[in-house]
């Protein structure tokens, strides 16, 4: 027995050998897994990245599948998706996981982001890295509304009817531009089966490739960590840095395990709260969409709510699309906005404690409030948010060089 | 051959040209792929005008038509409540329709080429849902003085019954009215003026 797993292994190595000679299976995996190393402080949040590559991988998997029953026309549509949880074997498996997916892929990339804001992670020399993921995440935005569209409910129809005339508020070319999104003069058959060619093909593509962009910005000057200092400022005789480890199989290992704990979590709602209460999957959205009956209640998805409750602070419609557009495209400046010396939270001082805390609470009240009726007293509550959510930056970008930093460790600690 | 006889302006000059040409080029050829997300000639055919009898609409009552997807509602109002329109220029942003996208023979407080009719694009001018018609003069949830109109569940956006909008709603103006004719007294042509399609 033994000779023969010897002479296997011999022709093994002997392959894998035969490949190097033509593709750098072996180099490229020294470089970007057992040779690369990553700090030794990793903590929580840094499961959120290889969590995200999970769903993603999710996403594709049960997309394919959903494809395959799916008809992109507005007269089949609603009906094709109903086919596919009652008929389909297994059908309602595939599409709670690709909506469950969807919600999910939001809460981890929030947290992602919010990590970011915790340690410093954009800044310099890592604010390509944070572009990149900008660009992703608008992506995924994209990707999540355009999916949206697919099972033709009635919020389907409304929330796309609402998002599109978002650009019909550009002065002039505005109403040349919304029909030229829809294809039509109303949201119809056109726009649905548009909506699919890209929700399935076009952006995916496109997130693929900035995805491996973040991936290669990340590996070029490595993972931040929660001291924000460098760890290659320290190195061992050996040229390693001494608060380093190889990312496999140290992360890899422990990557694992947050996938365990993350699939829990995701199959446990997957299986038994799979609308989680409307916010997921909308009631809305169970009735065919009906261009002459406005659903009572509009509202989009909750992880875009916080944005839509900054459109709906501002009583002007321009004004409205631009402040929302603002929200975003702002996140996009913070690695040149945050001018502290120091990278991580636990050495920008209180100032940044407070300012952090502030700018997350006010995100999620806007999130709990776009999903709201809006009674008067709630716009009121909304535009004060919108204000904190602004002043962030604001107050970021004109205290961050002038406030006093407590001093950073030489090395990392836990 | 050696780099001095490199003609460093020229070949700066053909590398200038060539981008322009080319990406002029790449310009023109986007044309047709771009144009092909525009409504096709089959959207176009069935964007065309709708006829509509409104001979049977009862005082009061709102009747909807689907034209080019759009709903236009058609209102049969009642003398009060075309007498009531005046009591509410107080609190409306543009009382006499100057901002508002209209055909140019709707003018007035009416915005009506019969008064009876009001012809409307029931579409708020917010972002596109469809309010729901409150004709009843009474305080209503959303506002004590309700005096009979539009309101919009989207975003609370008040509209009279001309379709004319109120002071401190999303909607930036008042509701739109399509091009439309009388081909006789109660035969509406939706989509087309007196003076031809749109």
């Amino acid at each position: 027995m033994a000779k023969i797993a010897s002479s296997v292994s011999k022709q093994a190595s002997a392959l894998l050998a035969w490949v190097d000679d033509r593709l750098p299976v072996t180099s490229f995996w020294k470089a970007v897994m057992t040779g690369y190393q990553a700090p030794k402080n990793f903590n929580f949040w840094y499961y959120m990245g290889s969590l995200a590559l999970l769903i993603l991988v999710i996403q594709i998997f049960s997309g394919i599948l959903l494809a395959m029953h799916y008809k992109p026309s507005a007269a089949e549509a609603f009906a094709s998706v109903e086919y596919i949880m009652r008929d389909v074997d297994w059908g309602w498996l595939i599409r709670y996981m690709h909506t469950t997916g969807a919600s999910f892929f939001f809460v981890v990339i929030y947290l992602h982001m919010f990590r970011s804001l915790l340690y410093g992670s954009h800044k310099a020399p890592r604010e390509l890295l944070w572009v990149f993921g900008m660009l992703i995440y608008v992506l995924l935005m994209a990707e999540a509304f355009l999916g949206y569209i697919l099972p033709w409910g009635q919020m389907s129809y409304w929330g796309a009817q609402v998002i599109i005339n978002l650009f019909g508020a550009i002065p002039t070319i505005g109403e040349p531009l919304t029909q030229w999104i829809r294809g039509d003069y109303f949201i119809s058959d056109a726009t649905l089966n548009r909506f699919f060619a890209l929700h399935v093909i076009a952006v995916p593509l496109a997130l693929l490739g900035l995805i491996m962009l973040h991936l290669v910005a990340l590996r070029e000057n490595g993972s931040n960590n929660p001291d924000g200092i460098e760890i290659k400022k320290n190195k061992g005789p050996d040229g390693t840095p001494l608060d380093g480890i190889p990312f496999h199989p140290y992360y890899t290992v422990k990557d694992i395990f947050g996938v365990g704990m993350f699939l829990i979590v995701f199959c446990f709602v997957l299986f038994f709260w799979p609308e989680a209460g409307g916010m997921f999957l909308e009631h809305d959205n169970f009735v065919p969409a009906d261009p002459l009956v406005t659903p009572e209640h509009i509202k989009p998805v909750w992880y875009f709510t916080p944005f839509y409750a900054i459109l709906k602070a501002v009583p002007d419609k321009l004004m409205g699309v631009l402040t929302m557009g603002a929200s975003v495209a702002i996140l996009f400046f913070l690695p040149w906005l945050d001018r502290s010396p120091v990278r991580s939270i636990r050495y920008k001082g209180l100032w940044y404690k407070v300012l952090l805390a502030m700018f997350a609470i006010a995100f999620v009240r806007l999130g709990l409030l776009g999903m709201a009726e809006g009674t008067p007293a709630q716009t009121w509550e909304m535009r004060v948010w919108t204000l904190v959510y602004f002043m962030f930056f604001v107050l970021l970008f004109f205290m961050s060089p002038r406030a006093k930093t407590k001093p950073e460790p030489d090395r990392v600690t836990h | 051959m050696s780099s001095d006889d490199v003609n460093k302006g020229r070949r700066r000059f053909l590398v200038a040209t060539t981008s322009v040409v080319g990406g002029v080029g790449v310009g023109l050829a986007a044309v047709p792929f771009i144009k092909s997300w525009m409504p096709s000639a089959k959207a176009r055919a069935v964007g065309g005008p709708v006829e509509v009898n409104i001979g049977k609409l009862k005082d009061g009552q709102l009747l909807k038509v689907q034209w080019r997807g759009q709903t236009i509602g058609v209102l049969r109002r009642t003398p009060e409540m075309i007498s009531g329109l005046v009591k509410n220029d107080g609190v409306l942003v543009d009382p006499e329709s100057l901002q508002a996208e209209q055909p140019d023979y709707i003018h007035g407080e009416q915005r009506a080429l019969k008064p009876e009719f009001l012809v409307v694009n029931l579409h708020c001018t917010h972002l596109g849902c469809v309010p729901q018609i409150i004709p009843q003069v009474g305080p209503q949830p959303f506002d004590a003085n309700w005096n009979g109109g539009f309101y919009c569940p989207c975003h609370k956006s008040k509209f009279d019954l001309s379709g004319r909008v109120y002071k401190g709603v999303p909607a930036p103006t008042n509701l739109r009215i399509p091009p439309y004719s009388f081909l006789d007294e109660f035969t509406l042509m939706i989509g087309v003026s007196s003076k031809g399609a749109v």
